[in-house]
Formats: structure tokens, sequence, C-alpha cells
């Protein structure tokens, strides 16, 4: 399984980001290799529509699950649409979120927010 | 006043006075057009109470997908410069309060599944009043833009002298509501917010090479950040409106405060007279024109 975790640096050790779509970096985390990936993102200089394009992103990356702190309500379409997971962040290092994701004490994100588009 | 100016009434954030100062300016002129673009709530009408004699719906395109004839290329996908499509599984998936409207998909689709489609996003309304003319429009509740709404309302036949009262912000609205002035009054509170976000608009109309002056309003004894703001950045402050409990109770009355009151139907008309004058002074030493 892979899951995707917005993140702050390009490290294990890194805070998620609290930013979905506008994140700097998403780690990309294979839980039968137990390898790590950490690839930049280009929709986080996006002037609109960065949760979509973000979204479009990971479900190319062959995602199982994202772990997040919030998601808006159109990257959250795109992500069901894909049968993505989603769970939600604890405020801890990425690492810590894996070994909680592992022991199965996530709980999935139910709330999305409204998008940031105002008066485009 | 057979001066040909389009004035827009403006303020960084809400609740500072624009359709005060709008509503009175306008009912101050002889035949004048009244302009309402705060599309999301419309509240100029509570003071001109005009006869409305038109009354039209505006539409925006937006793509509609053919699912059967995509074949998943992702053109659209990766040309849409408002990140406004995904593909997802066998599924395009269209976000229309992300699309604006530019048809650039349904024009490049190698397989024509994309059409579009007209949705209703709002209505502009026609009035008068005396010799005024009035404008209004007013977006659908969950729509997120109102952009084609300005533009249809700057359509409308208008009189030499206009009055916009501009929607709150610098943001895309505001923008396009600028871009029709000659001349940008600013309306400022007295407060630091109210000079933060004073900033925010005298940057953008700058910006967009308008010129523009403030009318310090709700002023009171003692510092006033807009004040400050105004004299640090060469801001030209056209006048100020003194807080007043009377003025106050008419305006919440629904009451037009130039027509209540013999005072504010005199600083009105001056002020109108003075805006005026900056605009003629603007657009003769604008070499464009």
């Amino acid at each position: 399984m892979i899951v995707a975790i917005p993140a702050e640096e390009k490290s294990l050790d890194s805070a998620i980001c609290v930013s979905f779509g506008r994140a700097p970096i998403y780690c990309l985390y294979d839980t039968e290799k137990e390898t790590s990936t950490f690839i930049d993102n280009k929709a986080a200089e996006a002037s609109g529509g960065a949760g979509i394009q973000a979204a479009q992103f990971l479900v190319d990356q062959k995602i199982d699950s994202l772990i997040t702190f919030r998601l808006g309500e159109n990257a959250s379409r795109v992500l069901s649409a894909a049968n993505i997971s989603i769970l939600k962040a604890l405020n801890l290092s990425i690492a810590d979120n894996i070994e909680n994701l592992l022991e199965g004490t996530l709980t999935s994100l139910n709330e999305v927010h409204p998008g940031f588009h105002y008066g485009h | 006043m057979g001066t040909k100016a389009t004035i827009a009434i403006l303020s960084g954030k809400g609740g500072t006075g624009k359709t005060l100062v709008s509503v009175n300016l306008a009912a101050v002129a002889a035949n004048a057009t009244y302009i309402d673009c705060d599309t999301e709530e419309p509240n100029g009408h509570i003071f001109i109470k005009p006869t409305i004699v038109n009354e039209y719906v505006v539409t925006e395109p937006k793509p509609v997908v053919n699912q059967d004839l995509c074949d998943g290329c992702r053109k659209c996908v990766d040309n849409c410069a408002f990140n406004a499509l995904a593909f997802i599984g066998k599924n395009l998936l269209v976000f229309n309060e992300i699309c604006h409207s530019c048809g650039l998909c349904t024009y490049i689709c190698p397989k024509g599944a994309l059409h579009e489609e007209q949705r209703p996003l709002g209505i502009v309304k026609r009035g008068r009043k005396n010799g005024m003319t009035f404008l209004s429009g007013e977006m659908k509740v969950g729509e997120s833009s109102a952009v084609p709404i300005i533009k249809a309302l700057m359509r409308e036949q208008q009189t030499d002298l206009v009055i916009i009262d501009s929607p709150p912000g610098s943001g895309c609205l505001v923008t396009e509501t600028v871009g029709n002035a000659d001349f940008c009054l600013l309306v400022a509170e007295p407060t630091i917010f109210g000079a933060h976000n004073l900033a925010m608009v005298h940057e953008l109309v700058t910006l967009m090479g308008k010129p523009s002056a403030v009318l310090l309003n709700k002023t009171q004894e003692g510092e006033n950040p807009s004040e400050i703001y105004a004299k640090e950045h060469g801001l030209k402050i056209i006048g100020s409106l003194p807080y007043d409990e009377h003025l106050a109770l008419l305006t919440s009355d629904g009451l037009l405060a130039a027509e209540e009151d013999k005072h504010y139907h005199t600083y009105f008309k001056e002020l109108l007279s003075a805006v005026v004058q900056e605009a003629r002074h603007a657009s003769n030493s604008d070499p464009q024109r």
C-alpha cells in the first residue's frame, strides 16, 4: 500500500504540512517495501485549483491512502472518485504518523472544508 | 455638471460606508447612474427604492462532458489554466466553481467530448428613481464568482455621470469594477484594520493606474490610522465624514441622508463636486484621452 503525506521537508522526521493542496512536498511511503520517496508538489504554486491538481497527481502516483490534517471539498471529490482512503493526521512527525497508520490507530477524516477560491 | 465621469466607490473592507457614500452621491446628482456591484449582498435598492423596469438572468458557459466520447487523453486536464478538470478512473470530472469559462477545454478536445452549456449565475435589475438610473447585480446563492454579472452591468446603457458602488475587498470583482472607472473614491474607517484594508485597495488602484482619493469616514477625536496612511503614501484626502449618530440612525432606517437632512444634502453636493473635479482633472492630464 502506498500512503501520501503532505510534508514540510524531505525527511521522515518532518512535520506534516497543514495544507494539503499547497504543501511544498509529498512523502510517498510504500508500506510493503518500507521505502519513502519525497516529491515536490507542482500544484503548490498554482493560482487556483491547487487541491484538484495535487489530488490528480497523487491519484496518478497510485496512492491508496492519504494522511492529512485537512482537505478541501474539490480535492476530496477527486480522491473519493479514486477510492482513496483519507486519514486524519496526528500532530506528530511523518514517521510517527506512519507508525500509527500501521498500528491502525488513525481515524478517517470526515470533514472537508470549502475551497479558499473566494472572489476569483 | 455635464461631465462624463465614472466614479468607483471602494473600500478594502466591508462596512466602511461605500453604499452610504454611493447612494447619497447619486441622490444629489442630476441624472446619475447608480450601479450596485456588490453582487453578494446588493443593498443600494434599500436606500434608493427604485421602480424596477427590467430584469434578466446572467448566464455563463460551463463545460459538460460526454463520458462515452471521452477517451481519457487528458489534453483538457493538462491545459486548463485553472486546474478545473481532473481525470479519475474512466471519468472526467469538471469543477464548475474553479472554471473561468474560458472555453479552452471544449475547443481542444480531440474527441468532441466536451461542450458548453449556459448556467444561470445571477440577475441584473434596471430601475429608475426620479432622474436616476438604477442598476444592480445579484449573484445566485452558492455561486462563487460574479465577474460575468459585473461585465453585464457595465454593458448596460448609462448616463454621463456613473457612481459605482463596488464590492468590498480587493479581489477579482473589485478589479473588474475598477477597470471601468475614471476615478476611485476610497472610503476608510479610522481603525488599524481599516487602514490595512485601505492600503490593499490603494495598492490595487495604483497598480491599475487609476487616480484616487480617500474619504475618511466615521472620524472622531484622536489618532486616525487611515489618515496617517494617506499622508504617508501621498493619497489625497478629499474629505472627512465625522461619526454622527443621527446619520447612523437615518441609514439604519434605510433613508437617504441627503434627502432627509439639509446638512447632508449640502455635504454630499460638495463632495460630489470635489470628486467630479478630481475625475475631470485626472482625465485631462491623461495623455491617452
